[in-house]
């Protein structure tokens, strides 16, 4: 990468959110050459919350996903996930975030269980531990019926419960959910949201991006992005309250159309 | 990690045998490159095309004809032809030499100083040429001990072929055809195996987990090397019994250096895998790696040692160069590994500085 280093955090802030927040990042900033699709941004996240990211297309939300699983490295700001420093522990973080891609990112030509499977062994899972958690993981999500079918075969919905499956494998504390409904009927996404809550029962934080704004509503708290930066961050309730308005809809065109453009 | 590399190792595996489509052409596209390029490439001449103009028309000169016609270097294609015709029958490339027996043939053998046969020879081609001038002059002095009962000179040299006793040119190229091959197809196995993975987007699943990148560098390496592998014993088979290539050294040492040559190219196309932007230019630049230096530089035709300096430095880079010594070595003289070492050692550094420098140069986030 082109970008030069930036500063490292300091040493203080490295285990500052071990037992605070699940996601904590100060003044995060990833530009591509003159463009600044992150610009200075700063949140926290607490354990077992459910966060909403919304945002227009290219509002910079999939560039501070990435960010924050340590598939881009910052151009600058300091941020720690899981209570690990995202510039220098990111090969700790990875063993303890689940991660899923707004785009399918399985092998088509694999079964459900053995793209799982493959998963379980890139965490370093033995192969007696990946035949449990499956079984477990594809009790509660759903997709016994389905594990012996090529994923190709799967219509997207089963896709994504999939993907889903396969971040959760090695049990993280924390999992990013990058557009995860998007494309999806009605009713596979209301399932799926059944599940982000059961997770978030079991103390799991979910770090959700959507464009849905009725999944809006059941997020804990949200974020909305534009022109990457943070333009709100607050609980849906008083959002709605502040705008005057009665759904996340009226809020969110409101809140991104509101000072240009 | 064990498991993580044997996930990976399972996984391609499964990448593999599923796609049967690309199996079945991994498999016999080698053997199809290896009978097509046997044929042609070829230094053995047959069938030159010659026209005789006979203008003695005795007994003596019926006989040189017959002996000309009796080989099948020559085929006649024209007899007789005005001698006006002939920069017509080279420009029409209907023949490539024409012999003229003059009118005094028979007459002029019983006294001094002989007759003067003319050979017209098209040297377009000064290899073909030189055979065609040479070949001629031996059945001449054939004819002539025949004529006269003696050996017109007064000594002879009597060589003693070591090797290729036959000089057929099949024994010479064969076992460089192999290794063109093998390091073509092993190169272009593993050319997309890492680029497609980013192109498909499965590696941004790949680089959230923990994995390392000589964990998936290996597990990639070894599955695509038995593969490379089988093509490389499929193709020795083929060319020892269809073109009679005798294995004269041990088949033991042949595919233990055709392991270590398969692995060289299986870590080229990984190499060039990690640094492609998309599988179009792994694919146009792991072909134009293997081709090119491999057919010009590795000695699989023009001998390295008649090379300007600055070419042979290149040549002492290319793989091909060491295989094409150590396949020949063994399949023609019976070379043993004492005779090469050196070579295959080369090889097998080069696995190592290659899978290295992939695994140093594999990027662990996106750009």
């Amino acid at each position: 990468m082109s970008n030069q280093r930036p500063a490292e955090g300091d040493a203080s802030a490295k285990t500052a959110g071990r037992d605070g927040f699940a996601v904590e990042v100060q003044d995060l900033t990833r530009t591509f050459g003159d463009f600044v699709a992150v610009d200075h941004v700063s949140f926290s996240v607490a354990r077992g919350e459910i966060f909403g990211f919304l945002g227009a297309n290219g509002a910079g939300k999939t560039t501070t996903i990435r960010m924050l699983c340590g598939l881009l490295l910052p151009s600058g700001g300091r941020g720690t996930v899981a209570g690990y420093d995202i510039m220098r522990d990111y090969e700790r973080i990875k063993l303890r975030i689940g991660y899923m891609s707004q785009k399918f990112s399985l092998y088509d030509d694999l079964s459900v269980r053995e793209n799982i499977e493959f998963y379980g062994g890139m965490y370093g899972l033995g192969r007696g531990e990946i035949a449990d958690r499956i079984d477990n993981l594809f009790e509660s999500i759903g997709l016994a019926e389905h594990a012996d079918k090529l994923a190709g075969s799967l219509p997207l919905g089963w896709k994504q419960r999939m993907s889903l499956a396969a971040s959760l494998l090695h049990d993280p504390e924390i999992i990013f959910l990058d557009e995860p409904t998007s494309g999806v009927d009605p009713v596979s996404r209301r399932s799926f949201w059944l599940l982000i809550y059961a997770l978030a029962d079991r103390g799991k934080t979910v770090f959700v991006t959507t464009h849905y704004m009725d999944e809006a509503e059941y997020c804990s708290r949200i974020s909305i992005m534009k022109l990457g930066k943070i333009v709100e961050l607050e609980n849906p309730h008083r959002l709605k309250e502040r705008y005057g308005v009665s759904t996340m809809q009226e809020v969110f065109l409101k809140a991104v159309a509101g000072s240009d453009i | 990690m064990k498991r993580t590399f044997a996930s990976i190792f399972r996984k391609e595996m499964i990448h593999i045998f599923r796609d049967v489509q690309s199996l079945f052409m991994v498999l016999t596209m080698p053997i199809l490159m290896l009978l097509l390029y046997g044929y042609a490439i070829t230094l053995d001449m047959k069938g030159i095309d010659i026209a005789i103009i006979d203008q003695s028309h005795s007994p003596e000169s019926r006989s040189l004809v017959e002996h000309i016609s009796s080989t099948d270097f020559f085929r006649i294609t024209a007899r007789d032809v005005p001698v006006d015709s002939v920069s017509r029958l080279f420009n029409s490339r209907t023949v490539r030499c024409v012999l003229v027996i003059p009118q005094d043939y028979a007459r002029e053998l019983v006294a001094a100083p002989g007759p003067q046969v003319q050979l017209l020879v098209d040297a377009s081609d000064p290899n073909a040429a030189n055979f065609i001038n040479n070949y001629v002059g031996r059945v001449i002095s054939e004819e002539n001990v025949r004529l006269s009962g003696h050996s017109p000179v007064l000594f002879n040299v009597s060589p003693r072929i070591f090797y290729n006793p036959d000089m057929r040119s099949a024994d010479f190229f064969v076992p460089g055809l192999i290794g063109l091959i093998l390091i073509l197809i092993s190169s272009l196995l593993t050319s997309i195996a890492i680029v497609r993975e980013k192109e498909t987007g499965t590696m941004e699943q790949l680089l959230v987990s923990p994995i390392k990148p000589l964990q998936l560098i290996l597990g990639k390496v070894l599955p695509y090397t038995m593969l490379g592998f089988i093509d490389g014993v499929l193709i020795l088979v083929v060319g020892s019994l269809w073109f009679n290539v005798p294995i004269t050294g041990s088949l033991v040492l042949v595919l233990t250096m055709m392991l270590i040559y398969v692995v060289t190219g299986i870590s080229l196309g990984i190499l060039v895998s990690t640094l492609a932007k998309n599988q179009a230019i792994a694919m146009l630049a792991a072909v134009m790696l293997t081709i090119l230096p491999t057919v010009m530089m590795s000695g699989f035709i023009f001998p390295i040692a008649s090379m300007p300096k600055a070419l042979q430095y290149v040549a002492a880079i290319v793989p091909a160069t060491y295989f094409m010594e150590i396949i020949r070595g063994i399949v023609l003289k019976g070379n043993t590994l004492a005779n090469l070492y050196q070579p295959a050692g080369i090889l097998l550094a080069m696995d190592v500085l290659l899978i290295v420098l992939a695994t140093r140069l594999f990027r662990v986030r996106l750009e």
